[in-house]
């Protein structure tokens, strides 16, 4: 069916120009109207008649029948069944339930705590718990993340050169916590901090960076 | 009547070779198509095949590698467990107690070859444009054959639970917090929210799925172990197995079309 008519369309106007101009001076000015209007019509039509007797089966509803046959059903249930099953598997990956320690922790009392010591103490559970002056020169405690702000390793307290240095990559920390060498990006993150009945509590499922402003929240550190 | 003759009529031998011996060339075809194991390779190659100044063997050599680090790594495991109470002292009484332990040392160094002919692999392949069609589809199941012999090497890295291990591990997987959409420090994933609630966070991204966990535990090295030891390998295995089929399938190991 498409042969033909692909193949006919192109040929027409010639046919027509030559039929219906007898003359080759009215050829520029008549194809134009002549030829879109009326030629192809009596050329398409006679083939029509002869093709046209089988009846067209309507498409209707060929989807729905499709689709509501058992066949289909059991197909839909079964692949439903599978992306389920794969789903499922996919979350069974993530654990509901971790063995990891607690997220918050005591640190002892304030008063246990001088000015300018980083306490090592509580390096196992994440964090520095550190007394210092703060740019405004504030006297306050705060816990810093022991991850260093590069790409994740642990970085250590050197006493005799008051910083933090992480042994991967070679960033350092001031004991602000502020980064000032090595690869680091941004300062080393503080942990919620706050007082209950006199002892020290590090909140470490909240984190305070300063680069976005955090540092200034109250409970990011705590004031002496 | 020789003790081979006797051998070559039992009825044991005829049941496993059911050809006669591959002495003409009928029969040297009828052994390739009848082994599992044969079959993948061509009947015949070209003599520009074996020609290694072209084809460096380094294909050959990667799946050689393969199978030594199959073999090595099985006997490894009867000695290794991956828990935080043993694992490092495996390592260490493999190295100090067990007879010929030195095969931890040929598992290490064969998979260290393994990603140099890996890659020597691919530059021959690109080098010889032996990546054009009707190649293409092989180069593209050669590239995962290599992303996944990188990620063989990666999970193997944790295993032996020394500092080198924890930190290296630690540093590579807080790369999959960057992943597009499915890490939590990744592009895109602050868009993952439903009515407020975060779907990508630090304890539900890629990182926390390859850990098990917040960071590089127990949970962690059990995953690489599984991973290490079965999940991967039967990738990579099946993986070649379609590599190999293709080389022949696209108009053999080498040479023009």
């Amino acid at each position: 069916m498409s042969e033909p008519s692909t193949g006919e369309t192109p040929t027409p106007p010639k046919e027509t120009i030559v039929a219906n101009v007898p003359t080759p001076e009215a050829v520029t000015a008549k194809p134009p109207t002549v030829v879109a209007a009326t030629p192809p019509k009596p050329a398409a039509a006679p083939p029509k008649p002869t093709a046209k007797p089988a009846p067209v089966p309507t498409r209707r509803f060929f989807l729905l029948s499709w689709f509501g046959s058992w066949f289909s059903a059991a197909w839909i249930a079964f692949s439903a069944s599978m992306v389920g099953m794969l789903l499922g598997t996919v979350r069974f990956l993530f654990p509901n339930v971790l063995a990891e320690p607690p997220s918050s922790f005591r640190a002892g009392f304030i008063r246990s705590y001088e000015e300018n010591k980083v306490s090592d103490e509580f390096k196992d559970q994440g964090a520095w718990v550190i007394r210092a002056k703060d740019e405004k020169n504030r006297d306050i405690i705060y816990a810093l993340s022991t991850t260093c702000t590069h790409l994740g390793c642990t970085p250590n307290w050197l006493e005799g050169e008051k910083k933090f240095k992480c042994p991967c990559h070679g960033s350092g920390f001031k004991i602000t916590g502020i980064n000032f060498e090595g690869p680091a990006p941004r300062p080393l993150e503080r942990y919620g901090i706050e007082v209950v009945g006199g002892e020290i509590l590090v909140d470490k499922s909240k984190k305070y960076q300063k680069e976005l402003g955090q540092w200034n929240d109250e409970s990011s550190f705590i004031t002496l | 009547m020789a003790i081979g003759d006797f051998i070559r009529n039992s009825q044991v031998w005829k049941s496993i070779f059911r050809h006669p011996a591959p002495r003409d060339r009928r029969n040297r075809v009828v052994v390739m198509l009848t082994n599992v194991f044969l079959h993948l390779h061509p009947v015949s190659v070209r003599k520009s095949g074996i020609n290694l100044s072209y084809t460096w063997c380094m294909g050959g050599i990667t799946f050689f590698l393969f199978l030594v680090e199959t073999v090595t790594g099985v006997l490894l495991m009867f000695y290794y467990r991956p828990t935080l109470e043993h694992a490092y002292n495996d390592i260490l009484s493999l190295r100090d107690v067990a007879t010929l332990g030195i095969l931890r040392e040929l598992h290490r160094w064969g998979a260290h070859a393994m990603v140099i002919s890996i890659w020597l692999h691919m530059y021959r392949v690109f080098l010889t444009g032996s990546y054009k069609p009707p190649r293409e589809f092989n180069w593209g199941v050669g590239v995962i054959l290599l992303v996944l012999t990188l990620l063989l090497s990666f999970t193997g890295y944790l295993l032996p639970w020394d500092q080198l291990a924890i930190w290296a591990i630690t540093v590579g997987s807080n790369m999959a917090r960057a992943t597009p959409l499915m890490g939590y420090e990744g592009p895109g994933a602050k868009f993952l929210t439903i009515g407020g609630v975060e779907l990508i966070h630090s304890r539900s991204d890629a990182r926390f799925v390859l850990l098990g966990g917040s960071f590089v535990g127990e949970t962690a090295l059990l995953r690489f172990y599984v991973l290490h030891c079965v999940a991967i390998p039967l990738a990579v295995a099946l993986l070649i197995a379609i590599h190999f089929w293709r080389v022949r399938k696209d108009g053999g190991i080498s040479g023009a079309l």
